[in-house]
């Protein structure tokens, strides 16, 4: 089954074409990686599937789950209800400062429990309960009393990965959940996420900077150049010598200075010139 | 342009800066206007009189006298309508808060759409740009003499004035973290509770507690034309010369608002 299909979707900017007629589909309990440089339009697809930016016009058209979150540049009257299903982590974590790391992964049941109580802030025991568990899912029970702004940006992105898990979505949405991390951090938060995709069997599409840690954790990579997918395959075939092709002087920026030259854990060996699927 | 980069010369050319004209004739003008305003305000507002200040000396002589003899005989029915004063601070001030906090959401320009945003502004305007005092006539006349009138003043001006600081409050936040309640399907209600109140509050209370202090000042002030508290009593003593009554009252309110500014100070220090 489809989790997410995107069709034509196109977003500009003032004259600056972030997204150009983009079509991907990605089916349920994928781990999909989205890389590009700096501007490519990694940022602006997942706003787009989550429903917090809307298509420039145009016949596009994204679905969730089967439903319609927007369509021609328009929201459709179910996407505030389809956004819980959709779990977002966001770059620089977006938790509420002033409050509580438990208030903020409390949050996320707001989708899924009746209005009133949301509003009121009232959650039941058994939520609370769940909340907990989600932040010792992610390795920091510890901090549920303080204050979000108190927490290094590592911990912070995984009270923001608790928040998705409370909210129990069938996707989770990462843009660039690693960018703002030391190394040690981002491991951790790519493992996390890994978990969350085999365990729970949650769709993940994670956007990326560097390509490296797309070929260790995402079976599949989707790359984009200028806001056009440019390749569209499993992240084995994804070599350095072919990201210096699809993005020129820029694949500097993709390619950790000490990688190697080839996939980690190559499967298989990738049969020189046998072309990826080039969209 | 030549190529000049083979015979360069040693020195550069003197730069000439040009004189601003048109900037220091603006100001000239300014001035002049401002000479002509006085001008012509002088006679109207009867600066003639000056002369006066010291012609009549006596006057404030014998003033100042019967000012320097507090008399603090009655000081327990001054210190209760000091506090009436308070009681009508305080519920204007409450309602005010109350009422600015869904208007001061509805007239910030990132939360509302323009055509909810102008009206409540412009209503919000009338609000603030019309004296506490005009209101307190106002009220006067809708509901009668006494401490109510004063607090439906305090409540209608300081709500335009709240509505205005906590909308620009509500306009200075992070939208992240609103995008990020947005993203667990919660309603637009729920994003503001839980996305933008929590960013705003330390700013809102400090505004709060600053206009309570406020509004105890301009209430002993409604109380001149009628609105109950000490300003009434004030008033009236003032008008049957009893200077010393008077002054003891001044006292009280004196130290009464230096001791709430000092509270509400060490108060808003704790939440900002």
């Amino acid at each position: 089954m489809t989790a997410i299909s995107v069709r034509n979707l196109s977003k500009s900017f003032g004259k600056k074409r972030a997204l150009d007629e983009v079509s991907l589909d990605i089916k349920r309990g994928e781990m999909v990686a989205l890389i590009g440089a700096s501007g490519s339009g990694k940022s602006t697809l997942i706003r787009h599937i989550c429903g917090l930016d809307t298509a420039s016009a145009g016949h596009s058209n994204i679905e969730i789950l089967g439903k319609l979150i927007q369509e021609s540049g328009k929201l459709t009257a179910e996407a505030r209800a389809i956004r819980g299903r959709v779990g977002v982590v966001f770059q620089q974590f977006n938790l509420v400062n002033r409050l509580s790391v438990l208030s903020n992964v409390l949050f996320g049941n707001l989708g899924r429990i009746p209005a009133w109580r949301g509003t009121l802030g009232w959650f039941s025991a058994e939520e609370k309960k769940a909340a907990r568990e989600a932040l010792a899912r992610v390795g920091i029970p510890e901090v549920a009393w303080q204050r979000a702004s108190t927490l290094s940006g590592g911990q912070q992105q995984r009270a923001a990965i608790a928040r998705t898990l409370v909210q129990r979505s069938d996707i989770l949405l990462a843009d660039e959940p690693i960018a703002s991390l030391d190394p040690s951090s981002a491991r951790r938060v790519m493992e996390i996420l890994a978990a969350v995709n085999r365990d729970q069997e949650i769709t993940c599409v994670v956007s990326l900077h560097q390509v490296e840690y797309a070929r260790r954790y995402c079976p599949r990579t989707i790359a984009l150049r200028d806001g056009r997918v440019v390749f569209d395959g499993p992240s084995s075939q994804l070599t350095n010598r072919m990201l210096v092709e699809l993005y020129g002087s820029n694949s500097e920026e993709l390619i950790l200075p000490d990688a190697p030259t080839y996939p980690v854990k190559p499967k298989r060996a990738a049969p020189v010139g046998s072309a990826p699927a080039f969209a | 342009m030549t190529d000049t980069s083979n015979t360069a010369s040693p020195r550069p050319a003197p730069v000439e800066i040009e004189p601003n004209w048109t900037r220091s004739r603006g100001t000239t003008i300014c001035w002049i206007a401002l000479a002509v305003l006085l001008a012509w305000s002088w006679g109207p507002a009867e600066m003639s009189n000056w002369p006066h200040l010291f012609t009549d000396s006596g006057n404030m002589a014998q003033y100042a006298k019967e000012f320097s003899h507090p008399d603090f005989s009655d000081w327990r029915y001054y210190a209760q309508e000091m506090v009436v004063t308070l009681q009508i601070a305080l519920w204007g001030t409450f309602l005010a808060a109350a009422l600015a906090v869904p208007l001061g959401v509805l007239s910030a320009r990132n939360m509302a759409p323009w055509y909810v945003v102008q009206p409540v502004r412009r209503v919000m305007d009338a609000c603030r740009s019309t004296h506490e005092l005009v209101f307190a006539v106002l009220f006067v006349v809708a509901v009668g003499l006494g401490p109510f009138a004063g607090v439906m003043a305090l409540f209608v001006h300081t709500t335009g004035i709240f509505a205005k600081l906590f909308s620009e409050a509500v306009e200075a936040i992070d939208a992240r973290p609103v995008e990020a309640i947005r993203s667990t399907g919660a309603s637009r209600i729920q994003e503001v509770l839980f996305g933008v109140v929590p960013q705003v509050m330390p700013l809102w209370i400090s505004f709060t507690l600053y206009r309570f202090e406020s509004n105890v000042r301009a209430a002993t002030v409604l109380g001149v034309i009628g609105a109950g508290g000490i300003g009434q009593v004030l008033f009236e003593s003032i008008r049957g010369f009893y200077y010393p009554q008077a002054s003891a009252m001044l006292i009280i309110m004196l130290v009464t608002v230096s001791v709430l500014d000092f509270v509400s100070q060490q108060m808003r220090k704790l939440f900002l």
